[in-house]
């Protein structure tokens, strides 16, 4: 091979590294139905549970009879709360400072709650067992409404805090209260609002609906006796952390626990929590010495782990009569459901909702967020975004669409003059936080210009004229949204989950021959880590990608990470995996140098090399060196060649986006038909812009959905109105709007290769996105604000209100 | 979603079907495509003892095109009855409705047999049979009955058909060369049941309308036919908005629905008649 013949670019070609959109190498076995998931575990003896639940929101638990059950064949065990609670194990904590029951202790609190565990043979038999147990309940009073629920005299639904007027973040002001989180200055905002030219007031709505993935949560605990460990295969995105808690509350030595994920068809937050079907999967394989294998129906999904959002978001904004915002107040009364089990940075209990001042340059503003319980499914996770981003993201660009009208001006110009400006960056937001980079004005133009903003405007405005001439009965929307994130949790000094900082890590061994392995504390869900995580490397030390193998969610062998969430993996995981490549690259440097005969600054780095300074001829490829690292005694040196890096970041990224729909609306039927959808999104440094484009297809369909139709329902007795896809909505093929992507790109400055995160910006920038263009097409007719999802009814009902039915 | 434990039979001919159902009563079903009642028995809100597959049996199989009517096997899927040229040919609002009928997958195997004999009225093809004036071959240990589609229905999941009856064959008169068809569907998302859905055939002196889901049977109306062919829509659309009952669901309330039910019907009414020649 004669190496001085390949230009720098052709090598840098040959390495696959960042910016090059490299096949996702995961799919050659997803593509083949090759995956391994936790269902595809098989193991000798291996038992099968299933839950008893509960068909009442509110009930007692009078009995639970399940002589009848045990009769079943092949049944072997009914675990109710009664025999886990000698192990202290009937309740359990939850990730947010609350605890929950694992099986109903003497009352169920929601539709759905596990109540007693079967164990059996088969999957058959368990499911007969189930149908066998006889419980007898005693119905209570239902509350669904948060609002509701905060009346004096609304059902006590947590009889086991009784008396308890502090919680895990401070007073309880009633019964089903849970917490109050104030941010930013009350006083000063009011004040603004008192004495503004324009205020603008709303109630925006965040349905309750829930992250469905493909695959439902499941696990298979293995006790071994024998060595006394236990070895859990799950559907975990944050498996160490599972480890750890599993640990705490089971009283195992966290070394005598391995957790594994396997493959995971998607998690989008519904597999970051502890779920009552680990508990007692594992207590099972304790009890029976047997493997034990649980995995939720798309019933029980749907049903009872968690939901996202239901998040009431009561808004006032301040402006000028020119439109200048000048403050920014919001109380958001969150529905919790039966217990607290948001999946938020302990010191967050609304998540980073303070980010609701968006992309804004507002000098004051005030957040209360009130948590209260309901008989609802406990959840509250962040279904594809960082911790309420996408609340917050939808909040304020609905009460900008609000202001606009108020204003009598063009939401696309009210943004413009109230965008954070480039040269403010690093900038201090009103609620707290220090947005790192930005370039808000480049992306919008953009955006306005490729989707050609003024055109699409006359346009509206020719089909509301036919509109009333009666030519027609279809509106056009045009819905806008500028979005900020803020994501990769995060510094340790303020992000932690259950006490666990929020750092992550990244191992990289080199082998002798010069291919790698690399190991992260994350875990793919379907991100496509093990392709992106590999470029980084190739480009930071020069080995190709294709020769990298990556390794995710095995507690035993991978460092310590707080997994896959909230677009963590790049931001943080991402960034250790440099830091670690560059502990490689220095080492490497060093045995150059000792190869070549020179001091080692005389040295550098030439894409897949190093070569001597001003004589590009000498040189050692990273391939010579890695074998060099194995078989030669360098003086100072130790043999080998690996680095592990845990990356601790000093402020989370802050991905930015640009994202314009345009709907025609059928005023008669209240159906829709998106014309163009695209989205502009800057993530920072781009790793596999073909990934980027599949995360924005992905996450802006979620979006889209939920916009659209996806809802998590309940009627007043609480029971849940679409625990099946024949009324939760998720699009098909046919429903899917094409998307048109695009981008900019403004780097963190603080993260090593200054890449942000993409993963869930276009869900969080997409609804709002989606929502905009049905309110936007209603405008002229004086529609102000209605509630999400806009499904047909919902829309027709829009028409009808305001007269358009004739 | 695990159905509770049944009895699976195959029988080869007709007669052995019937045995079955004869000898097991009401703890015995026929399954065709399975597409409806399968996921009933994963539901457990269905509990048999006995499941009749009818899928060995050749005869129930199997569309006939005659000069007056069509003949179409109970057991002849949906895919089968998209894929017919010749059905196509004559009655083409057969292929118009089962192209809106679920998905490829579930039209490979749900039956026309299956859609008609189950009694949901989230069904297609029952409206669309009260349309066309259908009527079906009902074989029992007696021999065989025929029942006209628009006398079968009798509330959800009732009709005229007796538990040891097998629905074998569904005949339909052939249209007047010439008459217009339609079928409007207004759904959620593909794989959706309608919000509402309307069959229309209309000719020079007669004409024909009936709605799906939106009431527990489907709605044939005499009174919106008549006005129909008579060129009064509106009294056409206000006979079938006195006929039909529907339910609040997760599609939307009562008020919507009928709505809705008016919009679609004057839409299928407009293309039929664009169509008639
Ligand atoms: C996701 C999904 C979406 C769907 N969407 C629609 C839709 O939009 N429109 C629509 O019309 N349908 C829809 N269906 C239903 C589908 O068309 C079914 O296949 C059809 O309703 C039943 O046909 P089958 O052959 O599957 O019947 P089966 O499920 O096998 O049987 C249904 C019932 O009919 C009885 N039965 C079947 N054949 C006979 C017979 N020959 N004699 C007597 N009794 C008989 C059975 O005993 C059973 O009670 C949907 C189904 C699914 C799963």
């Amino acid at each position: 091979m004669n190496d001085q013949s390949n230009t720098p670019e052709d090598r840098s070609t040959r390495l696959k590294g960042m910016g090059c959109s490299r096949k996702r190498v995961e799919d050659v076995r997803f593509t083949q139905g090759k995956g391994n998931y936790v269902d595809d575990i098989r193991m000798d003896g291996m038992l099968f549970g299933d839950f008893v639940r509960s068909p009442y929101a509110h009930a007692r638990v009078v009995s639970i009879d399940s002589a009848a059950a045990m009769k079943v064949p092949g049944v072997l065990a009914v675990i109710t709360a009664k025999e886990l609670e000698p192990l202290g194990l009937h309740w359990m904590p939850t990730l947010a400072g609350d605890k929950q029951m694992v099986l109903a202790d003497g009352k169920v609190l929601f539709q759905g709650q596990e109540v007693a565990f079967v164990v059996a043979t088969d999957r058959y038999a368990a499911s007969d067992g189930v149908a066998a147990v006889e419980v007898e309940y005693d119905e209570l009073p239902v509350v669904v409404d948060p609002f509701k629920a905060l009346e004096p005299d609304a059902p006590v639904l947590r009889e086991d805090l009784a008396g308890q007027t502090t919680g895990a973040h401070g007073p309880r002001r009633h019964h089903n209260h849970i917490f109050t989180w104030e941010v930013g200055d009350k006083e000063a905002t009011e004040a603004v609002l008192a004495g503004a030219d324009v205020v603008a007031e709303e109630m925006v709505y965040y349905h309750r609906t829930h992250p469905s993935p493909l695959e439902t949560c499941g696990c298979v605990a293995s006790m071994d006796k024998v060595n006394g460990k236990l070895t859990v295969w799950g559907t975990f995105q944050a498996p160490h952390a599972v480890r750890t808690v599993a640990s705490l509350i089971s009283g195992i030595a966290e070394h005598n626990i391995r957790i594994i994920s396997p493959d995971i068809g998607g998690g989008f937050g519904n597999k970051v929590g502890v779920y009552p079907g680990y508990i007692c999967a594992i207590v099972a394989s304790i009890v029976t010495g047997k493997p034990v294998k649980w995995v939720e129906s798309r019933m029980d999904n749907l049903m009872a782990t968690a939901f996202a959002r239901d998040y009431w978001m009561k808004g006032r904004i301040a402006a000028t009569k020119a439109g200048k915002i000048t403050g920014l107040w919001c109380h958001t009364t969150a529905d919790h459901g039966g217990f607290d089990a948001c999946a938020d940075p302990s010191k967050f209990p609304a998540g980073f909702m303070n980010i609701c001042t968006g992309s804004y340059d507002i000098p004051v503003a005030y957040l209360a967020v009130d948590g209260v319980y309901t008989n609802k499914a406990p959840g509250g996770v962040a279904y594809r975004c960082s911790f309420r981003v996408t609340e917050a993201a939808y909040f304020i660009e609905r009460m900008i669409e609000v202001l606009a009208i108020r204003l009598g001006m063009d939401a696309a110009e009210l943004r413009r003059i109230n965008f954070i400006r480039k040269d403010q960056f690093p900038y201090q937001s009103a609620l707290g936080w220090e947005y790192d980079s930005g370039d808000y004005h480049t992306a919008w133009d953009k955006a306005l210009k490729a989707v050609g903003y003024d055109a699409l405007r006359a346009e509206q405005a020719q089909r509301l004229a036919d509109f009333k001439a009666g030519k027609t009965r279809r509106l056009i929307g045009i819905g806008l949204a500028h979005f900020t994130e803020i994501v990769g949790a995060g510094p340790v000094k303020n992000c932690d989950i259950l006490g666990l900082g929020m750092f992550d890590s990244c191992e990289i061994r080199i082998h002798p021959t010069g291919s790698a392995i690399a190991r992260l504390g994350t875990i793919s869900q379907g991100q496509g880590h093990a392709t992106t995580f590999a470029q980084i490397i190739a480009s930071e030390i020069g080995i190709p990608a294709d020769d990298i193998t990556l390794e995710e969610g095995d507690t035993d062998t991978a460092p310590y990470g707080l997994g896959t969430y909230g677009s963590r993996s790049t931001p943080v995981a991402g960034a250790a995996t440099a830091m670690a490549a560059r502990k490689i690259r220095a080492k490497a440097q060093m045995i150059a140098a000792y190869l070549l005969e020179v001091h080692d600054d005389d040295v550098e780095f030439d894409v897949d090399r190093f070569a001597v300074k001003g004589a590009p001829e000498r040189f050692k490829t990273m391939k010579e060196i890695a074998f060099a690292a194995y078989n030669q005694a360098i003086p100072g040196l130790e043999p080998g060649l690996e680095a592990v890096s845990y990356y601790d970041p000093p402020n989370m990224t802050y991905p930015f986006g640009a994202y314009i729909c345009v709907m025609e609306i059928d005023v008669d039927t209240g159906e829709h038909e998106i014309r163009m959808f695209y989205a502009l999104d800057d993530c920072g440094t781009r790793i596999n812009p073909m990934i980027i484009e599949g995360q924005v297809h992905g996450g802006a369909t979620e979006g889209y959905a939920i916009a659209m139709g996806q809802e998590i329902a309940y009627d007043e007795m609480g029971n849940h109105k679409t625990a099946t896809l024949m009324d939760f909505f998720i699009p098909t093929s046919w429903e899917t709007p094409h998307y048109t992507t695009d981008h900019t790109v403004t780097p963190s400055p603080h993260h090593p290769i200054g890449a942000k995160g993409v993963g869930e910006s276009p869900n969080v920038g997409s609804v709002p996105a989606f929502s905009n263009a049905v309110h936007d097409a209603f405008r002229p007719f004086g529609l102000v604000h209605s509630h999400m999802p806009h499904d047909h009814w919902r829309v027709w009902k829009i028409a009808r209100d305001l007269g358009l039915h004739g | 979603m695990i159905p509770a434990g049944f009895e699976y039979h195959r029988p080869a001919d007709l007669a052995s079907a019937i045995g079955l159902l004869q000898d097991h009563g009401d703890e015995a079903r026929v399954v065709a495509g399975g597409h409806s009642l399968i996921p009933m028995m994963k539901l457990r809100m269905t509990d048999l003892g006995h499941l009749v597959d009818l899928q060995d049996i050749g005869e129930l199989r199997g569309i006939a095109i005659g000069a007056g009517h069509v003949t179409i096997g109970a057991m002849t899927s949906q895919h089968d009855l998209i894929a017919d040229d010749r059905l196509a040919a004559v009655l083409p609002i057969i292929r118009e409705a089962s192209l809106q009928i679920a998905d490829p997958q579930v039209r490979y195997m749900g039956t026309i047999g299956g859609n008609v004999a189950n009694g949901d009225p989230g069904n297609d093809m029952p409206g669309l049979m009260q349309c066309l004036n259908a009527s079906y071959d009902l074989a029992g240990p007696d021999g065989t009955r025929q029942v006209a589609a628009r006398g079968f229905y009798q509330a959800a999941y009732f009709t005229a058909r007796e538990d040891d009856e097998i629905l074998t064959r569904i005949v339909i008169p052939v249209p007047a060369a010439g008459t217009g068809h339609a079928y409007v569907k207004q759904k959620r998302k593909i794989g959706d049941y309608a919000t509402a859905a309307a069959a229309v055939l209309v000719g020079t002196t007669s004409a024909s309308v009936a709605m799906t889901n939106l009431s527990d049977t489907p709605v044939w109306s005499e009174a919106a036919g008549k006005a129909l062919a008579a060129g009064d829509t509106e009294g056409c659309v206000a006979a079938i908005l006195a006929a039909i009952d529907p339910q609040e669901d997760m599609r939307g309330p009562v008020e919507f629905k009928r709505h809705v039910a008016a919009v679609v019907l004057r839409r299928a009414i407009d293309s039929a008649l664009a169509r008639r020649t």
